[in-house]
């Protein structure tokens, strides 16, 4: 155990709390993305963030995502834009932004006199908010109150050597000291689920999570193409199965607790598995269209941060939540250093091992969390994307006791 | 790439090749091994006449048409071709058990 977690976070109303106090901007149809922006641009360098969804047709995981996202511990305050026409419901969402005890004022740009006054009086509101939250109370903060997510992104053949078994030793670390870990992305679990499922801590979560990647199989089968991009390839990975052992690693070896799906917050610490591909049958194209629509259902379950390993070497960050950059390749961190916050290619040429990693990775957690901006924080990435999908609720094995 | 046998003497394999699991049939590059260079899987000693890239695989023992690749001690897909020990371990002669995989046309390594 590690000294004390003398950390300190933003109380929010529902019992969480946040490392980040943004000021959310979000666009409820493409047709508002612009105004959202023009608005964002006016606040360079300040926690003002974009997201929004861009589809004019409704659906409810969309608004549910954007119901979690908006209420998300990092979020202080929402601004919503909407066109005036478009299928999302927004006074729902503003009540539950509302309820949430967060300041939130929805633009119609329609009713607002167009493009130009409601960007003047976006602006207007944020400025207003921002100086609000500059005097906003921190409270101490636990490991208990936190919750770490982890994908991994443009995999080779040095994820699954270096940068995710290194995450797992930093999410057993997590886990142990009363955090809560979420892993992801069933479709990159194709071939580990026996092993998996000997890890729940039920025999039932354990089928559960056997069926989730079994889902998982089959709905890429449909779709003909694997959770697998030319790059893997590129970088020593021949299949699928190969690229998810690698990405396995990244859970670590603590017992699983439960199975998630996008937008479910773990009612307890431990290490969780999320369910990101679609029930039913396919209808709305690939599970995840890429790696940041698995960051943001990761932060719509309450991830306070986001641990990303990339051997190719991705350059992404997030809206909302901070990304942790793990470079599991030496040779991209040389390349791309600037966009790297850990250098795991050095356990593979003998400069550290993968204890000194996981141990570096978890330090490293505290102190963004304690406010120490990420490469990708500094840099201005913010990227978002959410589309289309549809869920089933979770089944009672899902989340034991 | 065709790996073609120089020397036989007991021993290792070559340090620049990982075993991550007894029960591998594969070893991973940790790092780029040159063409021309000599390396040494199994006690027998190679000369390349590709490179073996970080995080590629190469054949640790003869594998046969149809038998499961192992690494990390699990199946990670078949070959389709029979392996040569010290042979690359890739897309031409090994292919997943669960969906095929997608290479852009005209990049594929081999």
């Amino acid at each position: 155990m590690t000294e004390h977690f003398a950390l300190k976070g933003y109380p929010r109303a529902d019992g969480r709390k946040g490392i980040r106090n943004i000021v959310l901007v979000g666009y409820l149809v493409e047709c508002a993305h612009h105004v959202g922006r023009e608005i964002v641009g006016s606040f360079r360098g300040k926690d003002v963030h974009l997201i929004g969804f861009p589809g004019c047709f409704p659906n409810p995981y969309a608004q549910r995502m954007m119901e979690r996202l908006c209420t998300h511990p990092n979020v202080a305050a929402v601004l919503l834009l909407s066109l005036g026409c478009e299928s999302f419901n927004k006074f729902s969402l503003s009540k539950v932004i509302e309820n949430s005890d967060r300041a939130v004022q929805t633009l119609t740009i329609q009713n607002n006199g167009g493009t130009l006054s409601t960007i003047n009086d976006g602006v207007k509101w944020v400025s207003d908010q921002l100086e609000l939250l500059g005097r906003s109370p921190s409270v101490p903060m636990e490991m208990k109150d936190l919750i770490i997510g982890t994908i991994c992104g443009g995999s080779d053949g040095t994820s699954g050597l270096t940068g995710n078994p290194a995450a797992g030793r930093a999410f057993d670390q997590l886990v142990a000291e009363g955090a809560t870990c979420i892993f992801e992305e069933t479709g990159e679990l194709i071939g580990c689920e026996e092993i998996m499922a000997e890890r729940a801590i039920t025999p039932e979560l354990g089928e559960e999570l056997r069926a989730s990647v079994e889902k998982a199989a089959r709905y890429y089968a449909t779709l003909g193409y694997g959770s697998f991009a030319p790059g893997n390839a590129d970088g020593g990975l021949s299949t699928i199965e190969e690229k998810s052992m690698g990405a396995y690693a990244k859970s670590g070896s603590s017992p699983i607790s439960g199975l998630i799906k996008p937008g479910d917050i773990p009612p307890r610490g431990g290490l969780y598995l999320m369910d990101v591909v679609p029930d039913g049958e396919v209808r709305f194209g690939f599970p995840n269209i890429s790696d940041n629509a698995e960051i943001v259902e990761l932060m719509a379950s309450g991830c306070h941060l986001t641990l990303f390993v990339t051997g190719r070497g991705s350059v992404s960050g997030s809206a909302i939540a901070p990304v942790i950059k793990i470079c599991a390749n030496p040779d991209t961190y040389r390349r791309l250093e600037g966009d790297m916050d850990v250098d795991a290619g050095r356990i593979l040429e003998g400069r550290a091992t993968l204890a000194d990693v996981g141990s570096e990775i978890f330090e490293l957690i505290r102190s963004v969390a304690g406010g120490q901006q990420t490469k990708s924080e500094m840099l201005g990435h913010r990227e978002f994307v959410l589309t289309y999908k549809s869920f089933e609720p979770i089944g009672p094995a899902c989340l034991p006791g | 790439m065709v790996a073609q046998i120089l020397q036989t003497e007991p021993g290792q394999d070559d340090a620049r090749l990982l075993l991550l699991s007894e029960r591998d049939n594969v070893l991973v590059a940790r790092q780029q091994i040159e063409a021309g260079e000599q390396m040494l899987v199994g006690g027998r000693a190679y000369v390349l006449t590709r490179p073996v890239l970080l995080g590629h695989k190469v054949a640790r023992y003869a594998i046969s048409e149809g038998a499961k690749v192992i690494k990390y001690g699990v199946a990670i897909g078949s070959a389709f071709r029979p392996i040569l020990p010290g042979e690359h371990v890739h897309l031409h002669n090994l292919k997943s058990d669960y969906t095929k995989t997608h290479v852009i046309k005209g990049s594929e390594p081999s």
